[in-house]
């Protein structure tokens, strides 16, 4: 791009990086992005993308078929450490669907013009990101046919859930979570639907589509209660992206465990999830505009931007750590003080050190323009930060509960094949997800690109 | 260009998705009243037995006492099923060639058990001791139903942990006196709210919080 | 919805368990096929008729599902991460039914099978209780066994039995489960081919009558130590019956020391009983008599009656001072672990530390010198000894040899504590030999081709012998001469092991609790063995065996027995005494009476003692903690039982000091899976000991004698049944006759092999990390501040708690509590093998335990006072390491009043009950794991995998109807035996009276032998629960948690020698 270093988004800058490639028309934009699904033949890459992912999901089912066979002693969990990677992977999991509604609904709110391009597939992601993590509280319990007990419905026993317990609290904010999105995802998507059934030639498709799109008209009557709808879902939303992070860091902090009885618990969980949430959304970003040679509607601006987003709550994670780690020592809990050491020293110690490198260190050099503006660097990065954070969470859960109060019963955790097999498994689940998307869905918004080649050619005069 | 959808799809499109979340709702309804349901819960179903012992010929005609076969009433946890012996104890006499009565006899002669179909019947997590019921004055029929009337026992009620738990949570409800409790006609006085608080009283029936704690039938 | 029932009974098919209307026997008939009923079809068919029989049952499809089924097993089968084709294929099929497992759908009718005709005295749905003895070694031990409709299901103490007093040990506790052991020999076998009984009498009855000429010259009966009078009578009527006839005995894990010992002292076999309650001052040379030889429950009740502090909390000090206790030892044992000083000195240095003893207290001898730190140590004990003529007591090990048995004699005699702490009785042996010499005369006698007929009762010689001896090759087909060396042998074991495979005919032998007969405890009491149940296979006891070769061959044990009280009791009311008899479970008066003799020996008489080598390594053998000398290797809580000081279990290991190990560089490194709680490897050593070899695992044991390695006897069994094959290493394979409790090698007798060996180690950690989790003190200590274990906890204020609603427990009625008192608990195990029978608990497996996933509700954790290493666990050598101070702390649920696992459960499935227990509800329960996250002391237990066996017929007659059997995927863990406190409640509430102290017994209080947990109503001010926690020594573990436990600990006060303390 530029050489030297012009100060942060000045207008050259604008110019230099809009958050739209030049010359579009809206008849190009829509061309351009409902071709990738109707008109563009499926590349060869996609069909081995695609293959591999499914054989990975495959290998998911058939990893939770056999533990509910054998029972969850298939996996490396024991006495004392009751939680292994399924509640590691839950967290991470529901941490990457943040960033979808965050960019979709609280960037929408704030008039942010950039988000435009990527919010759709964001949200996409986001979903995928829920299902996911929906998957492991409920295969994690010893008896998953029973698991509808955690529901509040009149039984047969006279029985209510125990509602003091923050696993319950899971249940709803995951699953009005997840509803949310998906109402706020499917809404957005109807205009497009619309485009998509008048542009398809066969018709099988327009009939799917247009099932879809929910006779579509675009009346100014439809734009009008589009807009209001999806507004009020925006606002809907906003205050769920904080919620349910600080829901699922209740799991940890209502506990008297060292290491998971802290306060600062709820912050410091939500930044994290938006952290990753960006590293997420760039990791799946910067092959898509390849692929797809987006590069014009997911340019370097919006890169630009999560990077800096990534920077910002990357440091209020650093904040984060140094407050869990002064506080614990300030407290003069004894215990607390002792896992401290543990994190530093303890057989567990090199996690400890990864992750600081990833989650802290690395980022750091986001601050560089250039390597903000380097493609491959932010690629990089995003993929460290992701892995950052899935052992922030191991740390977290699983070494806090290997070294607790009584000596005695100190034990260690390693997981087990099919411990792997499982995590590896819903990668494989939402990748595959992720191919089927770009494949039937627009993955960039056409009417909101519309609007923004009406603004950008507004700007130019 | 043709429209692909004909001007009705739309009322099709709503009612579909009205109805939808209608069915929905049904079956959760559905699920909740098939538990409940004689099906599941075997209430009021007569259930066929080796021998066809009528609990209303020896009980409401010849007005035999529970306690003469249901010996551990009072005193164990299981009433008990009576063994082959006490049958013959009368039937060695009376109708002592009745055909209806050879799996008894036969029973006697090979002492092999008569298997009776279970009537009753309880998780085994759950462990219910008669004879604190009885000793507290919870009298037979308040579970059993009035069993001098049925020529086939079945069960009188559903056996639902709901249906226990509502007795534990108030208790007065089915206190009688001690006499009363064999007594299978006995019908609550009107003023049985009191009568039950006194009765409570005088048995120094313990707490609901105690009577409603889980260690009280699941160990 | 209606899952939950269907799953329900799927988790409760063990038929027994629905305890509706069930009689036992009924349910034997009703059980599904298993080998006894294949036999019983087989009985009596013998050739072509045997093999129709067969092939009419091969028709059968659960006779084929019972050929099929692997092993019946009590232990589930290791289970490995791989996935073969068929459980593939199940998986898919499964993954298919996913949906439709919870399973909507009615679940199939159930029956009641009544009894014909009901016995007498029983009401369905009530236990009885009878009266009975378990016989081991020279010892009986008192019991009073639980029935339910018919079967045994659960073993206490007798509490008027002096061996017992109403506690047990781990062996009496796990003995039912041999009882319902399905590896159990089911049948006489002749060459391992089906035969019955009337066929084996038969052929007795000929070898018997070919005997008759020669006076059954050729005529050997090699048994166990015998005190059983009955039996002895029956062998001595044989032996009058054939004149030539010999009668050998040889018990491999009890020495001939005190024996022999008593002989050297007093000219004659003798049997000693100790009075510890009556001794200020205790020397153990080398003697386990807290944890094993006979009498070791009433010596450690004994001694724990000593180590009360209660008078000195009611400041009335007239009480009896707590008594002091030094252990001179090689290897760490319970008694040195509740010693007030140890002293690791190997095997046979303890001799001269005797001798020295002697010597000081001047009662001649050479002192040979010993080390200055011995010396000054010596030295006080002796004062110490002097100070206190007459209330002192010196104790020798059953493993020590004749010398220091009788200088024990001397010394004791010498400070008049004869007839004061002790006294001596005749043998309660029925025939007291020299083992090792009958052995070894039977073993030439063979050798020299003069025995023909050779009878073995219970023992396992093939396995047991020492090796030089070689027995199998004594009984073996000898090639080369193309002949057996015995002509006829007779083996009655209760397994098909080792020597079953290499005689002719094996006899079943009847558990204690199928047969009738009696057996003298250690002090001679006469106990009546009384059967529970009939035999549950074709089997038979020892008499009825020897009985088949005598004049009265059909003699049933219950008239043999009756006909000797009579004989015995000829002016009493017979049926009378029968009555009591039978009712108490012992002969009232039948104890020896004290002999008093006078001592015949001088310590200068001994000739000068044989040594170790400094140089050198000692190996010594020790019998295992759990499975004894090997006969209880089969038994799956056995094995599982964490060892009390090693914390291994399914293995044992060549135990060393760490700083021998140091030298040796043999290392220890804890696993990734399970760790410090499960998975520790360590190297392999190779031990070559006189011209013979074993590999073992190497353990670094601190508190062990530098120089000594310690090989535990019972493992490495070839042929044991499906849990104890294979399980260790066989230390019998170096143990030789010329040294069979103690030999020598130089150090490179000792090998690595450079392979390392996985151990299940369910504690390997052993500091206390600087927490107050053991508070410990000295006497003095204790009396200038006895609220010392209080200092150090600050206690917060309940009402800290976010859930005022806490406050809706009054707790007004009965208030369940328990109190441990750290001070008499010596870590013997007892508790946890009787939780683990009372409460139904699984057995998990070796590589289960590995994954730190053992289920025992109650565990036993083991401190090292002061010591400490790099790694806080014996990986990493460091002085203190020589010889700390050891502490146990017995850990149950300790069920509290602000639960952090209440709160955290999110279906309610462990809540608070009105009276203050954690109610743990199983069919609640869907397994999410964090109450065990939560819970500050780790003591929730999670059925993982399917841990439970649900196939064998045979577990489902052990299991205690009253507790819920768990099914996988839920939470379990200690109730305080609600079960017990529910029947209580329910008998006091239909009297309306109050339950008194005492009327709930838990199983652990129950079994405990030194009454270090007591449980009760902590609101009844007068219970002796009350008064333990109205000690100021009464502290809450993690008190500053606020979780409020009910369970307190009583902190552990030790009663050191102020002289050896300033050093």
């Amino acid at each position: 791009m530029s050489a030297g270093k012009p100060p942060f988004d000045s207008p050259e800058i604008r110019r230099l990086t809009p958050v739209i490639g030049p010359g579009y028309t809206y008849g190009s934009v829509t061309d351009k992005i409902s071709s990738i699904v109707l008109t563009r033949p499926t590349s060869l890459g996609w069909y081995i993308g695609f293959l591999i992912a499914f054989s990975l999901l495959g290998m998911m089912t058939v990893a939770i078929g056999w533990l509910i066979i054998k029972g969850t002693g298939i996996w490396g969990i024991n006495v004392p450490i009751g939680w292994g990677f399924a509640i590691v992977n839950f967290v991470w999991w529901i941490g990457i669907g943040h960033a979808g509604t965050l960019i979709s609904a609280i960037l929408f709110l704030l008039n942010q013009k950039w988000r435009t391009s990527i919010n759709r597939f964001a949200e996409a992601m986001t979903l995928f990101a829920v299902a996911c993590a929906g998957i492991f509280p409920l295969i994690h319990t010893g008896r998953p046919w029973m698991a509808f007990y955690m529901m509040p419905y009149p039984s047969t026993m006279g029985l209510w859930p125990q509602f003091r317990s923050p696993l319950i609290w899971d249940v709803f904010a995951v699953s009005t979570y997840g509803t949310v999105s998906l109402m706020f995802w499917f809404v957005g998507l109807i205009p497009d639907l619309a485009t998509l059934r008048d542009r398809s030639v066969q018709k099988p498709m327009k009939i799917i589509y247009g099932m879809l799109a929910m006779g579509w008209r675009g009346s100014a009557r439809h734009w009008h209660r589009y807009q209001s709808a999806y507004l009020l879902l925006a606002g809907l939303a906003t205050p769920l992206v904080l919620s349910v992070h600080s829901v699922i860091s209740f799991d940890f902090s209502v506990s008297i465990v060292p290491g998971w009885h802290t306060t600062i618990f709820p912050p410091y969980f939500v930044a994290g999830a938006i952290y990753s949430g960006f590293a997420m959304v760039l990791t799946i970003a910067i092959p898509l505009r390849k692929a797809y040679a987006l590069e014009d509607f997911i340019t370097m601006r919006h890169l630009d931007n999560m990077a800096k987003v990534m920077l910002a709550t990357g440091l209020i994670v650093a904040y984060g750590y140094f407050f869990e780690f002064f506080l614990s020592l300030y407290s003069g809990n004894k215990f607390d003080v002792f896992l401290v050491q543990q994190r530093l020293h303890g057989p567990y110690a090199p996690f400890y050190y990864a992750l600081i490198l990833c989650n802290i260190l690395t980022p750091q050099l986001l601050w560089s323009y250039k390597l903000r503006h380097n493609v491959a660097v932010l690629f990089l990065m995003s993929i460290v930060v992701n892995i950052g954070m899935w052992l922030e969470r191991f740390v977290i859960v699983v070494i806090s509960l290997t070294r607790d109060f009584v000596p005695s019963a100190w034990g260690r955790y390693s997981p087990t094949f099919w411990d792997w097999a499982t995590f590896i498994g819903t990668m494989g689940m939402f990748v595959t997800l992720i191919f089927l998307f770009v494949r039937v869905l627009p993955a960039i918004s056409i009417a909101e690109m519309r609007e923004l080649v009406a603004e950008t050619s507004e700007d130019e005069k | 260009m043709a429209q692909i959808f004909h001007r009705s799809t739309n009322f099709i499109a709503r009612f579909s998705v009205f109805s939808t979340l209608f069915l929905v709702g049904i079956a959760l309804v559905a699920v909740l009243a098939v538990a409940r349901s004689p099906y599941m819960t075997r209430q009021n179903i007569t259930r066929e037995q080796p021998v066809q012992f009528s609990h209303k010929h020896h009980v409401g005609d010849d007005g035999i006492d529970c306690r003469y076969c249901h010996t551990g009433v009072e005193t164990s946890a299981v009433a008990g099923i009576p063994p082959t012996k006490t049958c013959m104890n009368c039937h060695s006499v009376l109708f002592n060639n009745a055909p209806y009565l050879e799996p008894i006899r036969e029973s006697y002669r090979t002492d092999k058990s008569i298997q009776w179909v279970k009537i009753h019947r309880l998780a085994d997590f759950v462990y219910f001791n008669h004879s604190i019921h009885i000793n507290k004055g919870v009298g037979c029929s308040s579970c059993h139903g009035q069993i001098n009337q049925m020529p086939l026992v079945f069960q009188a009620n559903t056996l639902l942990m709901q249906w226990c738990v509502e007795c534990h949570r108030d208790p007065e409800r089915v206190l009688r006196p001690r006499d009363q409790v064999f007594n299978m006609d006995w019908k609550a006085p009107d003023n049985q709210a009191e009568v039950g608080a006194k009765l409570r009283e005088e048995y120094q029936i313990r707490t609901t919080a105690e009577l409603t704690s889980c260690s009280t039938c699941h160990r | 919805m209606d899952g939950m029932r269907e799953h329900e009974q799927h988790e409760h098919l063990d038929g027994l368990h629905d305890h509706n209307d069930l009689g036992g026997d009924a349910k034997l008939r009703e059980g599904p096929l298993d080998l006894a009923a294949v036999r019983a079809k087989l009985q009596f068919k013998t050739g072509k008729q045997y093999w129709r029989t067969l092939e009419e049952l091969a028709g059968d499809p659960e006779f084929e599902g019972l050929l099929h089924r692997e092993f019946p097993r009590q232990a589930p089968s290791e289970w490995d991460d791989s996935v073969d084709r068929r459980d593939f294929l199940k998986l898919m099929a499964a993954s298919l039914a996913f949906a439709g497992l919870s399973g909507c759908g009615r679940t199939p009718e159930q029956y009641v099978v009544p009894y014909v005709k009901q016995p007498d005295g029983m009401t369905l749905g009530k236990p009885q209780f009878y009266a009975t003895a378990m016989p081991f070694g020279a010892d009986a031990i008192g019991l009073l066994v639980e029935s339910h409709e018919g079967r045994p299901t659960k073993i206490e103490g007798n509490p008027d039995h002096p061996s017992s007093v109403g506690a047990t040990n781990v062996f009496a506790q796990a003995s039912i489960l041999n009882l319902y052991d399905p590896d159990r020999a089911q049948t006489v076998t002749k060459f391992g081919e089906i035969q019955t009984w009337s066929l084996f009498v038969d052929s007795a009855q000929a070898i018997a009558a070919a005997m008759k000429g020669s006076n059954g010259a050729g005529f050997r009966i090699l048994s166990g130590i015998v005190t059983s009078p009955t039996l002895a009578a029956q062998i001595q009527s044989l032996l009058t019956l054939f004149p030539q006839a010999k009668w050998h005995q040889w018990e491999p894990a009890v020495g001939d020391g005190a024996r022999e010992g008593a002989k050297l002292a007093f000219g004659s076999y003798l049997n000693t009983v100790y009075r510890p309650e009556k001794a200020d001052v205790i020397l153990s040379l080398d003697s386990d008599f807290l944890g094993s030889g006979p009498g070791h429950i009433r010596y450690a009740r004994e001694f724990s009656r000593r180590r009360n502090l209660d008078q000195f909390f009611e400041g009335d000090r007239s009480g009896p001072e707590m008594n002091r206790l030094y252990v001179v030892e090689p290897t760490p044992s319970v008694t040195g672990a509740t010693a007030d000083h140890r002293l690791p000195l190997r095997a046979t240095e303890v001799e001269l530390f005797a001798r020295a003893l002697a010597a000081k207290l001047g009662l001649g001898g050479s002192s040979a010198p010993l080390p200055s730190a011995t010396e000054k140590w010596l030295d006080a004990v002796a004062k110490d000894l002097q100070r206190h003529k007459g209330a002192s007591l010196v104790v020798a090990g059953e493993q020590q040899p004749a010398e220091v048995h009788a200088l024990a004699h001397a010394i004791n005699d010498g400070l008049g504590n004869n007839g004061k702490t002790l006294y001596y009785t005749e043998p309660v042996e029925a025939h007291p030999v020299n083992n090792l010499e009958s052995l070894r005369e039977l073993c030439s006698d063979i050798y020299d081709g003069k025995v023909e007929t050779l009878l073995i009762l219970g023992v396992n010689p093939v396995y047991t012998a020492p090796h030089d001896f070689d027995f199998a090759s004594k009984i073996k087909f000898d090639e080369k001469k193309n002949r057996k060396p015995v002509k006829n042998t007779i083996y009655v074991g209760s397994h098909f092991d080792e020597t079953a495979e290499l005689c002719d005919w094996h006899v079943a032998e009847s558990h204690y609790l199928e047969a009738w007969g009696d057996a003298r405890a250690f002090d001679g009491t006469l106990s009546v063995i009384q059967p529970l149940i009939a035999p549950l296979y074709h089997t038979h006891s020892g008499r009825e065996v020897l009985a088949a070769f005598g004049d009265k061959p059909g003699l049933s044990d219950y008239d043999a027995l009756r006909d000797r009280l009579k004989a015995a009791n000829p002016s009493t009311d017979f049926e009378k005494f029968w009555r009591k008899t039978l009712n108490d479970g012992l002969v009232a008066g039948s104890a020896f009476v004290p002999a008093n003799l006078a001592l015949k020996f001088s310590a200068a008489s001994l000739p000068p003692p044989k040594t170790t080598p400094a140089t050198d390594i000692e190996f010594i053998f020790r019998p295992d903690p759990c499975v004894y000398d090997g006969r209880f290797a089969n038994n799956g809580w056995l094995q599982e039982l964490p060892k009390p000081v090693t914390k291994l279990t399914w293995d044992n290991a060549a135990l060393i000091s760490p700083k021998t190990a140091e030298n040796l560089q043999l290392a220890h490194n804890v696993a990734w899976r399970g760790g410090e709680h499960g998975k520790v490897y360590s190297n392999v050593i190779d031990i070559s000991l006189s011209s013979s070899k074993v590999t073992a695992a190497a353990w670094r044991l601190p508190g062990q004698a530098d120089g000594v390695i310690v090989l535990p006897l019972g493992y490495g069994r070839k042929k044991a049944g499906y849990t104890g094959t294979n399980k260790g290493f066989n230390a019998y394979a170096v143990r030789t006759s010329d040294a069979l409790w103690t030999a020598s090698a130089p150090t490179s007798a000792v090998k690595k092999t450079g392979d390392d060996y996985p151990l299940a180690c369910t504690q390997y950690h052993f500091s206390m990390e600087g927490r107050q989790i053991l508070a410990t003190g000295t006497l003095a200590e204790y009396h200038k501040n006895p609220n010392f274990a209080n200092e150090l906890a600050q206690l917060p204020p309940k009402e800290l708690s976010l859930y005022k609603g806490e406050a809706e427990f009054p707790y007004d009625r009965d208030k369940w509590a328990m109190a441990i008192d750290l001070n008499k608990c010596n870590g013997c195990n007892a508790c946890v093998v009787a939780c683990q029978s009372e409460n139904n608990i699984p057995v998990v497996g070796k590589d289960q335990v590995m994954r730190g996933r053992e289920m025992h509700w109650i565990r036993i954790d083991r401190y090292y006072e002061k010591a400490k290493s790099a790694t806080n666990d014996p990986s990493s050598y460091d002085d203190s390491l020589f010889n700390p101070q050891t502490f146990f702390q017995p850990v149950p649920c300790q069920q509290c009043e602000n639960a952090p696992c209440e709160q955290v459960c999110p279906v309610g499935a462990t809540v608070h009950s009105a009276e203050g227990l954690n109610d743990m509800t199983y069919n609640r329960c869907v397994g999410t794991r964090y109450c065990s996250n939560n819970c500050p002391y780790k003591v929730r237990r999670f059925n993982f995998l399917r841990f439970q066996d649900w196939e064998t017929p045979q577990l489902k007659l052990l299991r205690n109807p009253e507790v819920t059997v768990r099914s996988r995927g839920v939470m379990e863990k200690c109730t305080y035996c609600v079960q017990r406190i529910n029947n209580a409640r329910i008998e006091a509430e239909k009297s309306n009276s109050p339950i008194h102290d005492g009327a709930i017994v838990t199983a652990c209080e129950q079994a405990c032998p030194t009454e270090a947990i007591v449980f009760g109503n902590a609101n009844d001010k007068d219970s002796r629960v009350a008064k333990l926690k109205a000690q100021q020594r009464n502290y809450s573990l993690l008190g500053e948690l606020n979780a409020r436990p009910r369970t307190t600990y009583l902190a552990a006060v030790r009663n050191p020698n102020p002289e050896l303390e300033s050093a």
